[in-house]
């Protein structure tokens, strides 16, 4: 067994140079910034399948469109920032609109990056990519769901998002006993009083929001839904059903992201009181990456409490109903 | 002059006749730059390029990407006359379910190699095409048709810029020069001269030719095949409206919408009426 690094990029590194071995056809493109989404080590292992585009992401968008087309399986990566925003509309039209097969693969989400600022701390990639037909968005939340779901991308036909981000992260899933299958929620942890809905770093911050709404006597379900698109709407349903009430959390604007799709859920098919923690509409700042975190309002205290609030609004509307 | 060069010429004027025939039935259109295009659409597929209509996915075919989408009118009528699919076809453009979309779609019309409109991004989408042949030991060569105002999008020069880096001599990229842009003329809009130098600076290969001189353009494309270890951009200077007297070298006639008394006489003047008649009787058996 390899050693385990705790981070979500190298994890994609590594999962990269697995897939390499044993699919020829796979080729990454990359925008300078190597060093950070980690394909370095896929430009070690297979230097003539890695191609630099330079500091050009709107090029590296269109070059990987006509690799596609060549039968090739191009893995594009950059930082969010620059993936979803700078070059989307070559994104879009370019590989989404004509459903070419390529993955962009995108590091340093939302603003647990911390240091290098708001310039760099993606908050509305989710929501972007989202709203384009024809892409699939990913956001692994662990190493283990990062080093599965990389190959399922390799191995999937048509233009797929991924989301990961900068810091190292806890190992939540049991290589074993995770599986994964796109449209899929993963329940991370079961409950009955109220259901946590989270995606990247956010998971294991759900999971320590349970683990602390256990001692007060509250069961919390969570769900990762690492499947942003497809989204799994019947388990979001069933949360709703069951639980009654419905939390999210994402390192990501609550506008049209991860609370956004589910709120979207809730209102049409089952609509129970959600409270979404994220970033509230606003830019962040610099700053050690936990602290930014706490400082914009994404901590398992704050998810808890989000957690009672759900429960208390829903116990309110079961009295006036 | 010898025949075949005769034979493209009557060729292009047709195509001529058929781009504007589907853009006056679809009530709206790029005329302008699909008549200034049709010497380089016309020697591509009728002498450059190495492709089966019968097999529009044919691995090997030679792949051409219209960067300046807009002027897919004459290059659907290239597709159409060489039997990609019937000329009838041309006149559901830009309509409701048609395979011809107003800007190229690859997924839907047979043929068309990249999916293209938005300008700037072909020329990159045809370096991944040629760079892919490269890595994948192909011998199809990559033809990337782009408009002049087109050179003022930055991502033309991302793209010029990683051609040259990866030697793609298996890609020629055409500037369609008619000098016009929607707005006005490129001087006034936006310089985008010296252009050959800018090109050659960018590591290519540039051949500069009369765009609407076949025999011209056939002596640049064996120049860019003989040309190694660097792409080749053929800056080929075209009147925008080319063929139609009130619409040469005229702005207006970028995107406007053709009348039937325009269409008229357009159809006078390049002498129409004989060549749908055969046309229609050819496709009909």
């Amino acid at each position: 067994m390899a050693e385990r690094i705790p981070n979500n990029r190298v994890a994609y590194g590594k999962a990269l140079v697995t897939v390499g071995e044993t699919r020829p056809n796979v080729v990454v493109l990359e925008a300078d910034l190597g060093k950070g989404t980690q394909t370095v080590l896929f430009r070690e292992r297979f230097p003539e399948r890695y191609f630099p585009v330079g500091i050009a992401e709107a090029n590296m968008m269109g070059v990987a469109a006509g690799l596609a087309t060549t039968g090739l399986v191009p893995f594009a990566s950059t930082f969010c920032v620059f993936a979803s925003m700078r070059a989307v509309e070559q994104f879009r039209n370019s590989i989404a609109y004509p459903r070419l097969n390529v993955k962009v693969v995108a590091t340093n989400a939302g603003i647990e990056i911390g240091p290098d600022g708001a310039t760099h701390q993606a908050i509305e990639d989710i929501a972007i990519m989202r709203a384009i037909p024809n892409v699939t968005v990913l956001v692994p939340s662990d190493p283990v769901m990062t080093m599965k779901l990389i190959p399922m991308v390799a191995d999937s036909v048509g233009p797929v998002y991924v989301r990961i981000g900068r810091q190292d992260t806890p190992y939540i899933y049991d290589e074993d006993r995770l599986h994964l299958e796109f449209g899929k929620a993963v329940l991370a942890r079961e409950g009955h009083d109220v259901t946590i809905i989270a995606i990247g770093n956010m998971v294991c911050r759900s999971l320590a929001a349970a683990e602390l709404l256990e001692r007060e006597g509250i069961s919390a379900r969570v769900l990762d839904m690492f499947s942003i698109k497809p989204l799994d709407t019947a388990a979001i349903v069933q949360a709703a059903r069951e639980t009654g009430c419905i939390v999210t959390a994402e390192d990501h604007n609550v506008l049209g992201g991860l609370g956004g799709a589910v709120a979207e859920v809730l209102s049409a098919e089952m609509p129970v009181p959600l409270v979404r923690v994220g970033v509230q509409d606003t830019f962040a700042e610099s700053g050690d990456g936990e602290e930014v975190l706490r400082a914009y309002g994404l901590t398992a205290e704050r998810i808890a409490a989000a957690a009672r609030t759900a429960m208390a609004r829903r116990n309110e509307l079961k009295r006036i109903l | 002059m010898n025949h075949h060069i005769q034979q493209l010429e009557t060729i292009a004027n047709e195509l001529r006749c058929l781009a504007l025939r589907a853009i006056y039935l679809a009530g709206s259109g790029h005329p302008g730059g699909s008549l200034s295009a049709a010497e380089i659409v016309t020697a591509l597929y009728f002498s450059v390029l190495n492709v089966d209509p019968s097999r529009p996915d044919w691995p090997e075919r030679d792949r051409v990407v219209l960067s300046k989408g807009h002027g897919c009118p004459i290059l659907y009528a290239a597709l159409a006359k060489r039997g990609y699919f019937p000329i009838e076809e041309l006149w559901t453009l830009r309509k409701l379910g048609s395979r011809l979309q107003g800007h190229p779609d690859m997924r839907k019309t047979p043929g068309i190699d990249a999916t293209t409109g938005s300008l700037g991004q072909g020329i990159s989408v045809a370096v991944g095409m040629a760079l892919g042949g490269k890595f994948q030991s192909k011998s199809y060569r990559v033809y990337a048709i782009m408009g002049c105002g087109e050179q003022q999008e930055g991502q033309v020069w991302e793209a010029a810029m990683s051609a040259a880096h990866y030697c793609l001599d298996n890609l020629v990229g055409i500037v369609d020069y008619n000098t016009l842009q929607i707005d006005g003329c490129n001087a006034e809009i936006m310089e985008i001269a010296p252009l050959t130098d800018k090109w050659r600076a960018f590591g290519w290969h540039v051949i500069q030719v009369d765009g609407h001189d076949i025999a011209a353009l056939l002596d640049a494309f064996a120049g860019a095949k003989n040309t190694h270890g660097k792409p080749t951009a053929i800056i080929a200077r075209t009147i925008k409206g080319k063929g139609v007297s009130f619409m040469e070298d005229q702005v207006k006639w970028h995107s406007s919408v053709v009348t039937k008394e325009h269409f008229e006489q357009a159809m006078a003047e390049l002498g129409c009426d004989r060549i749908f008649d055969t046309e229609l009787e050819a496709t009909h058996g």
